[in-house]
């Protein structure tokens, strides 16, 4: 058992910390969504913010995460480290921790990241806390937090204690039925990985890049250490759908099984006329109707976009899990009683072969009509 | 009396369901659309050890009871009366037959690669000038040396295009009357044996139904099943098994219909409200589940004697009386249930209704099984 | 050669979800199943098995109602399971539970040519924390993700998929490989399994089974040996109703792009 938390919490001094994942030496933007909330944090707990970055020749990527809020990057710089493997990558991100001591740990919670911070927890004997979509210190906003966002009765929230300074990770589990917040009040550091797209990023800023301190730790990886080989690294043949970043999305679910082809080609053709792109509830996935990439939901994407269409979908807590949060949603569903219209704000019951074509006329003559 | 499942027996029942929501539902419009077997099905089945369920392991059998079986038959049907009426058919008329009559020699050939589901079997009953009266065999069996030549034609028979096994019921000595019948085992590419076309029918309509020519056909002497004069016998003993397999059938078909009711009756408005907050809804489902939870206490019960070599005839002839009329009643109460969309294809409950037609006709109609039932009473 | 594949059962979060009036989950509600990725591994086992005669063994820790999930995998065609059971072992977290389970791997024995496999997350905890923790605590290479699985030898070729693609991994054993639902489709139970599941060895591993593993003592599992604690759980709030439009015609899409315009959404 690793000795390394022995020590006491008070050690742990080294900042906020924020594993930045580049793939072929391209940033991936969670890395920068990552330090603007790690930011937050550093400030709430009066320390500060660096990122731990590795690859090979990747030093020239390093600065720009200063423009987000970095007051420096750990670069580590190998070429055992081209390719993310977990002997490497792990073994280079624990000896930093164990080094350095910093006191929180966040990661982007992608499939290496979620690959990577259990093998890091495990090693450090800390906790970990996954795919987290709010985290909080001050115990204050933790609170307005749980009012805003809980059904948590208010003397409960208010009883919190306001000294607990613990990081505070708050993440959906039971396919998103529940709001679990997790601390790790015994060791350090606190370690997260969090949900690509939900921390906003900040607004950048040169001089702060610039200002970015560059350290470059001891790499103490040798080939020995590594018990897997990478053989390829291959990129998906066709362009993947970008629900992410998306102003629109209307999505499909079971409702189009009676004529998949069409049902897919109107959502298509409503999200080119409201300008946004096409997602799935999990059911057309596992039919195999739509790749994977374009599934919303508990265990697909977290989208928030201006508007989200839903058609044919029910509504089943694990797709709402993945859209509530949308600012203007719009449900067409055969079924009055589907939950979806629960938390539509504007519904329509009604078959969604007929429907779409009829609104997708509408829209066009409405924008016309501006 | 212990009304209760045993574990295995609920875990059998957990993996039909599954297997029928995931494998067999999405087909069964299909199947009766465009009249197609689902052979796909069937080698699935197979896998599973569906095709050979209450038969023991050293044969090929899956080493379950006769309840899985026709909880099995129940499961399917639920979804697809053409795919309950494949593994009844094969299982009761032509495995069953087999296991119970064969010889050791008949067993170990035929029986591993039919409860493997490699082969489908059939029963060769029913003939143009005899249906209910059985007894009218004219289909002939002459011993000539080491083999039996057999001419005639049997009709309405189920798996006949599909099966590679079936047992066959002919005439040897027609001057004995029911005693002069004898029972065959007859391989599809047996010299003069050919099938007739599919039959169209009102329901089942994936089921493979149609016509056996026998044209001089050359059957070994080892396969004569059981003894020459014991072909009646044999057939009416087969039948009692079926008619666990039919009344599961008609059990499963109206416990479908009552599902899709429920489920159509919350989701319609009507006046305002949803069609199941009317009370005449709500008396009718109540009226048919109770008739189809009866129908389900008499066809278990039936298997659970037949597993424990208990008489069981009158129990079978009374579970597919019935389980076949409730089905029939109940699939018709359910396409009233549903209007108009019940009445298009659209929606499954008017295939439901037309499947289970059939259940009050073949291996024996509803007034074969009262005759049995009164005879087991003993009023003549 | 073996290989252990470690299944939770899991409440079907995916149905139906009862919230109690206090906002708790009625956990009652929801059905006890297998966790979905889970089957995954233990269907990739089957194959391995099917290729190389391996004996597949199963773990899982939980209370003993779990037998009846066990058995259902047995009923697939496993060989043997292990239910890790105790009070002691109750409240852990993701790092206690993998210590947990790596001392009952390691009380099964994990050979040269042995192979460990994981579902990648259960549906209740939804961490995918479970499967690198034990390969760590058991130093066993991992390869994530597993969307295809090739065995030539004591050496696997593993596709492993990321967001955009995938990486293709090399690996000897022993190693530990969590399973993804792209993997494969998971065999049904058969009725001749289901009829043998219960005849096949089946054995409870309590705390005083594992407790001469240096990895478990009292301080190192249950509540006390969890790094991390449950603050406070709630539920979400329902975000309130909008409105259904009237009908479902030409009428209700223009009145509804009227909206949208005003919005200025479009």
């Amino acid at each position: 058992m690793s000795t390394f938390n022995s020590a006491d919490i008070a050690a742990f001094n080294g900042g906020v910390w924020v594993f930045c994942e580049q793939r072929q030496g391209t940033m991936m933007s969670t890395s920068f969504e990552l330090i603007s909330e790690g930011r937050k944090l550093a400030d709430e707990l009066g320390t500060k913010l660096y990122g731990i970055l590795l690859g090979h020749n990747i030093e020239g990527i390093a600065k720009e995460l200063g423009g987000y809020g970095a007051d420096g990057v750990y670069v580590c710089d190998d070429p055992l480290l081209e390719n993310y493997t977990t002997d490497g990558y792990t073994k280079v991100i624990c000896d930093t921790i164990e080094e350095y001591k910093p006191e929180v740990m966040l990661i982007g919670a992608t499939n290496i990241g979620r690959d990577l911070g259990p093998r890091c927890a495990a090693r450090l004997h800390t906790g970990l806390c996954a795919d987290c979509t709010h985290l909080d210190i001050d115990v204050p906003k933790y609170k307005d937090f749980l009012r805003e966002s809980s059904t948590l009765a208010p003397a409960m929230i208010d009883s919190i204690k306001e000294d607990d300074r613990n990081l505070k990770m708050t993440r959906p589990a039971f396919g998103g039925h529940l709001m679990a917040t997790i601390i790790c009040p015994r060791f350090r550091p606190a370690m997260a990985t969090v949900r690509p797209g939900v921390m906003k990023k900040a607004e950048f800023n040169q001089a702060k890049a610039d200002a970015c301190e560059i350290i470059k730790p001891e790499i103490k990886l040798t080939a020995a250490d590594m018990q897997t080989e990478v053989v390829e690294v291959v990129k998906a043949a066709k362009k993947l759908v970008d629900l992410i970043g998306a102003d629109v999305v209307v999505s499909v679910g079971r409702g189009i099984s009676k004529d998949v082809q069409t049902g897919i080609k109107l959502a298509e053709e409503l999200a080119e006329v409201l300008g946004g792109v096409v997602g799935a509830s999990r059911a057309v996935v596992d039919s195999g109707w739509m790749s994977a990439d374009h599934q919303v939901g508990q265990t697909g994407k977290t989208v928030h976009p201006k508007i989200y269409v839903a058609l044919g979908i029910s509504g089943a807590i694990q797709h709402k899990a993945g859209m509530q949060d949308s600012e203007c949603i719009i449900a067409v569903n055969k079924n009055e009683t589907a939950p979806i219209f629960e938390i539509a704000d504007y519904g329509i019951a009604g078959d969604l072969f007929k429907v779409t074509p009829m609104l997708i006329e509408a829209i066009k003559a409405a924008k016309a009509a501006k | 009396m212990d009304f209760h499942l045993s574990k295995e027996q609920e875990m059998v029942r957990k993996m039909y369901r599954e297997f029928a929501e995931n494998e067999v539902k999405p087909l069964a419009e299909e199947l009766d659309e465009e009249e197609r077997f689902p052979m796909e099905t069937v080698e699935k089945m197979g896998k599973l050890g569906m095709m050979g369920i209450y038969f023991p392991k050293q044969y090929g059998g899956a080493g379950g009871d006769v309840l899985s079986y026709a909880m099995c038959v129940e499961e399917l049907s639920k979804v697809c009366g053409t795919t309950g009426v494949i593994v009844s058919a094969h299982t009761s008329l032509c495995c069953a037959p087999i296991f119970e009559h064969g010889t050791e020699e008949q067993k170990m050939k035929y029986l591993p690669d039919l409860l493997s589901g490699k082969k489908i079997g059939a029963f060769g009953l029913t003939e143009p000038n005899a249906g209910t009266d059985a007894s009218g065999q004219q289909t002939t069996a002459v011993l000539e040396g080491d083999h039996y030549v057999l001419n005639g034609s049997k009709c309405f028979i189920t798996n006949g295009n599909v099966a590679s096994t079936f047992v066959v019921f002919a005439m040897t000595d027609p001057k004995l009357g029911n005693h002069g019948i004898s029972a065959f085992i007859v391989e599809k590419d047996f010299p003069g044996f050919s099938t007739g076309k599919h039959e169209k029918k009102m329901g089942i309509r994936g089921s493979s139904t149609c016509d056996l020519i026998f044209e001089d056909c050359i059957v070994p002497k080892e396969n004569l099943l059981g003894k020459e004069g014991q072909g009646f016998k044999i057939a009416m003993m087969t039948l009692d098994g079926g008619r666990i397999g039919i009344a599961a059938q008609a059990l499963g078909l109206g416990e479908g219909a009552i599902d899709e009711a429920i489920k159509y009756t919350q989701e319609r408005v009507q006046f305002k409200k949803r069609l199941s907050q009317f009370q005449n809804t709500q008396f009718q489902l109540a009226d048919m589940h109770t008739r189809m939870q009866a129908a389900q206490f008499l066809v278990y019960s039936a298997a659970m004697k037949k597993q424990n070599h208990e008489a069981y005839s009158m129990d079978a002839a009374m579970a597919k009386l019935f389980a076949a009329e409730a089905a029939s009643d109940v699939t018709r109460r359910a396409v009233q249930l549903f209007g108009g969309y019940g009445y298009t294809r659209e929606y499954p409950v008017e295939r439901m209704m037309r499947d289970a037609k059939i259940t009050e006709i073949y291996e024996g109609t509803s007034e074969v099984q009262r005759m049995v039932i009164a005879s087991h009473l003993g009023v003549k | 050669m073996k290989i252990i594949v470690c299944v939770k059962q899991v409440p079907d979060t995916s149905g139906k979800v009862a919230v109690n009036p206090d906002g708790t989950l009625n956990r009652a509600s929801m059905a006890a199943i297998t966790n979905p990725d889970d089957l995954n591994a233990v269907e990739a086992a089957l194959v391995l098995k099917e290729q190389t005669g391996a004996e597949v063994i199963v773990v899982s820790m939980g209370p003993p109602p779990a037998e009846g999930m066990l058995r259902e995998v047995m009923a697939r065609g496993v060989d043997r399971a292990v239910l890790v059971s105790g009070r002691e072992f109750g409240g852990s977290d993701t790092y206690a539970t993998s210590q947990i389970l790596a001392a009952a791997i390691n009380k099964i024995g994990v050979g040269e040519e042995d192979i460990v496999m994981c579902g990648r997350q259960a549906i209740d905890g939804d961490t995918a924390q479970v499967g690198p923790q034990i390969a760590e605590k058991l130093h066993l290479p991992q390869v994530s993700y597993a969307a295809e699985i090739k065995k030539d030898g004591n050496t696997l070729t593993v596709k492993r998929m990321l967001e955009d693609g995938y990486m293709t991994i090399k690996v000897k054993t022993p190693c530990l490989i969590t399973c993804i639902k792209e993997l494969n489709t998971p065999r049904y139970m058969s009725v001749g399994g289901i009829f043998e599941c219960y005849e096949k060895p089946y054995e409870i591993f309590d705390f005083n089974t594992l407790k001469d593993d240096p990895l478990i003592d009292l301080t190192t599992i249950g509540l006390k040996g969890s790094p991390t604690n449950i603050f406070k759980s709630f539920t979400p709030p329902q975000k309130g109703a909008g409105m259904m439009l009237e009908g479902a015609d030409k009428e209700t899409c223009e009145k509804l792009a009227g909206i949208l315009a005003g919005k200025h959404l479009i």
